[in-house]
């Protein structure tokens, strides 16, 4: 009798247990069927213009002009490799420092503030961003740019680089992004540095070390894995930003080393052209798109070859 | 263009009022084109159902106005207009999703099959398009078709160049660089526009389109407001904008010479002359751009309702007909208070005669 009872509750235990790994497998599954999906009806409908790419000098070239069926997107992934890398450029030692402060430094009060404030900062709409970009902050950073042309201009190579300004440009764009993932970046770098056990922080008051020291010796290093998924993250965001960026780019297609001229990046030129589009032009778009889902699987993929590599080099310094 | 929708509600209250007015007095003197109007909107009134239409941004304000207006004419029959450009409405008309499509491309064979779609062309309004400016010191100004050109595609490169002033007798002009701005979304606004410079001057180079190449030391702004703002931003800028959005960002705009060889600032009167000098073929399209006249101002964007020849329920034929026809009628008093010009009393004559054979 108990034997079976017994028996009958271990029975349920793993009907139980079936039903949840059943549950797991499914939801697992299915994110990765609903990528599969994404990727194959949009390798299908942009096919047409994928098909002839050789041809057409479709990663090749940037020669772009729907009108005589000229589709060149090298200027397109330009733009948004340049915008996404000013970005990160940006937003990273920003995001650390704020994130630094906050666990090490900050008082408690005043953390609580700070991270309200930096969660409302995340919560703000992109096309909120973007119409701030083009009406105020254009204006303000016209005249430094000016100001850096004027002054770093004339140096041969860097000088490239502060070229003639005009007022809707990569740099614009890029520091707009740079502002929209300093949230994301600070709130994941912080949970990291949460993490840092107590002992470690603590060997390294005992050894003598300054705040600086210690945050070296004990903390980065512990967080480094985290803080690299907190930028890829950060740049999987500024990659795929649309709006935000539209408003502020200027819609140039070209390929020039100078951040204050206008240029163009995939998702935005998805959402300027997709409305009017029609035929090969819409096949195009849509490539667009996959070439920019294949940057973002090929980007979190070095990511996490970048982690592992770290990993292993840190725990051997530790044994 | 979203600017204006939502400015819109703020003054629809009084346009409302003002329109009802102008509806009660029927068949007034005022206007001859009112004659035919109390017919339609007594049509309207009667009836109730769903029509769903899509399709071009730049009519967008002139539609909801008509409809909020005719929403209080016919409580029962909901309209929607959802601007989500040409191309998609023409989509989506082509796979029947909309009851008609607002366009101000014409439709290509790739786009709807004609054959197994048989659809007409119903104009509905036009629209100026005006090259504005932002010149320190320069608060009039002419250009010709040929000066136009060789600005937008960066031929000339400062506002003291010899074309220029050739244009303008007697005024001075500063050496100030220019910057040239236009769209960074595809828009009808960049086609006419560029079709405009196609069929006027033989030295503009970049063809016409939705998109053009533009030369990459210009920038592009979204929407008319984005072009508008590029342009209030820089001294020296120019570019092409609806004359709704020009006139409320306060821009300065050029007179442009046409075919007659008169410079004509851009008005919804000179529009009305341009579609009055311009050819209507036998589908009801026609090409205002470039039209010959006195009066005539160069660059209007025409644009087009998609309708199918047959419908499959004949209640939803009525509904479609009754509104088109009412907007053609009494709607058109509602045109100018969004900066649309009406057609001329022929085509619109055409226009409803074609609206008729609707089944």
């Amino acid at each position: 009798m108990t034997q079976s009872r017994t028996l009958t509750q271990k029975d349920r235990g793993r009907i139980n247990d079936r039903a949840f790994w059943l549950l797991c497998v499914t939801a697992g599954v299915a994110v990765l069927g609903i990528l599969a999906a994404i990727l194959v009806s949009t390798i299908q409908q942009s096919w047409p213009a994928l098909s002839n790419a050789g041809a057409n000098g479709f990663f090749t070239s940037t020669g772009w002009d729907p009108n005589v069926g000229k589709y060149g997107i090298l200027a397109f992934m330009f733009g948004t490799v340049v915008v996404s890398l000013i970005a990160v450029l940006f937003a990273v030692p920003v995001s650390i420092g704020i994130a630094l402060f906050l666990t090490e430094l900050a008082h408690r009060r005043v953390k609580a503030v700070v991270v309200t404030l930096i969660d409302l900062l995340a919560s703000v709409p992109s096309v909120v961003f973007g119409l701030w970009g083009l009406y105020v902050f254009s204006s303000w950073t016209k005249p430094l740019y000016e100001w850096l042309h004027d002054t770093l201009g004339g140096i041969p190579v860097i000088g490239a680089l502060f070229g003639s300004v005009t007022g809707l440009n990569f740099m614009t764009a890029g520091l707009i992004l740079a502002v929209m993932i300093i949230p994301i970046i600070t709130s994941i770098t912080r949970e990291v540095f949460d993490t840092v056990p107590a002992a470690d922080k603590q060997a390294a008051w005992a050894l003598g070390a300054t705040k600086w020291e210690m945050i070296r010796g004990a903390v980065l290093p512990h967080s480094f894995g985290g803080i690299v998924g907190a930028v890829m993250l950060g740049l999987g965001r500024a990659m795929g930003e649309t709006v935000a960026v539209a408003l502020v780019i200027g819609a140039a297609i070209q390929v020039t080393p100078n951040l204050f001229a206008p240029g163009y990046t995939i998702p935005a030129a998805i959402v300027n052209l997709f409305g009017e589009s029609s035929g090969e032009f819409t096949a195009a778009l849509i490539g667009m798109g996959v070439v920019l889902f294949v940057l973002t699987i090929a980007i979190n993929l070095l990511a996490q070859v970048v982690v592992r590599r770290a990993e292993i080099r840190m725990k051997g310094a530790v044994a | 263009m979203n600017r204006n929708v939502l400015s819109r509600r703020g003054v629809a209250g009084i346009a409302l009022a003002a329109a009802a007015a102008i509806a009660l007095a029927g068949c007034g003197t005022d206007t001859p084109s009112n004659t035919p109007t109390s017919g339609a909107a007594s049509g309207l009134a009667t009836l109730s159902g769903e029509i769903k239409a899509s399709g071009a941004s730049f009519p967008s304000a002139f539609y909801q106005e008509v409809i909020a207006e005719a929403k209080t004419l016919a409580p029962n029959l909901k309209i929607t207009y959802n601007s989500v450009g040409s191309g998609t409405g023409k989509k989506e008309f082509a796979s029947g999703l909309n009851d008609f499509a607002g366009t101000d491309s014409l439709v290509k064979d790739t786009e709807v099959d004609k054959t197994k779609l048989p659809f007409f062309y119903i104009p509905t309004v036009a629209a100026p398009i005006t090259v504005s400016y932002n010149l320190k010191g320069v608060d009039k100004l002419q250009l010709s078709a040929d000066t136009i050109a060789k600005i937008f595609q960066r031929d000339i490169k400062t506002w003291n160049d010899p074309a220029i002033a050739a244009d303008n007798p007697g005024v001075t002009l500063p050496a100030t660089a220019i910057t040239v701005a236009h769209r960074s979304d595809a828009s009808g606004t960049t086609s006419n526009f560029t079709k405009y410079l196609v069929a006027a001057s033989p030295a503009w180079k970049l063809g016409s389109g939705d998109t053009v190449p533009w030369p990459a030391d210009t920038i592009g702004g979204p929407q008319n407001t984005g072009v508008a703002t590029a342009i209030k931003q820089t001294d020296g800028t120019i570019g092409y904008v609806d004359l709704s959005d020009a006139k409320s960002s306060g821009l300065a705009f050029a007179a442009i010479k046409n075919k007659n060889g008169k410079y004509v600032l851009p008005s919804l009167e000179g529009t009305t002359a341009a579609l009055a000098g311009a050819e209507v073929k036998e589908d009801l399209t026609y090409n205002p751009l470039n039209a010959a006249g006195d009066a005539s101002y160069p660059i209007a964007a025409p644009t087009f309702i998609l309708v199918k020849q047959k419908y499959d329920d004949p209640a939803k034929a009525k509904l479609v007909k009754e509104f088109i026809k009412y907007l053609l009628t009494d709607g058109s008093a509602l045109a100018k208070e969004v900066d649309f010009a009406p057609l001329p009393d022929s085509l619109k004559a055409k226009a409803l005669a074609q609206l008729d054979k609707i089944s």
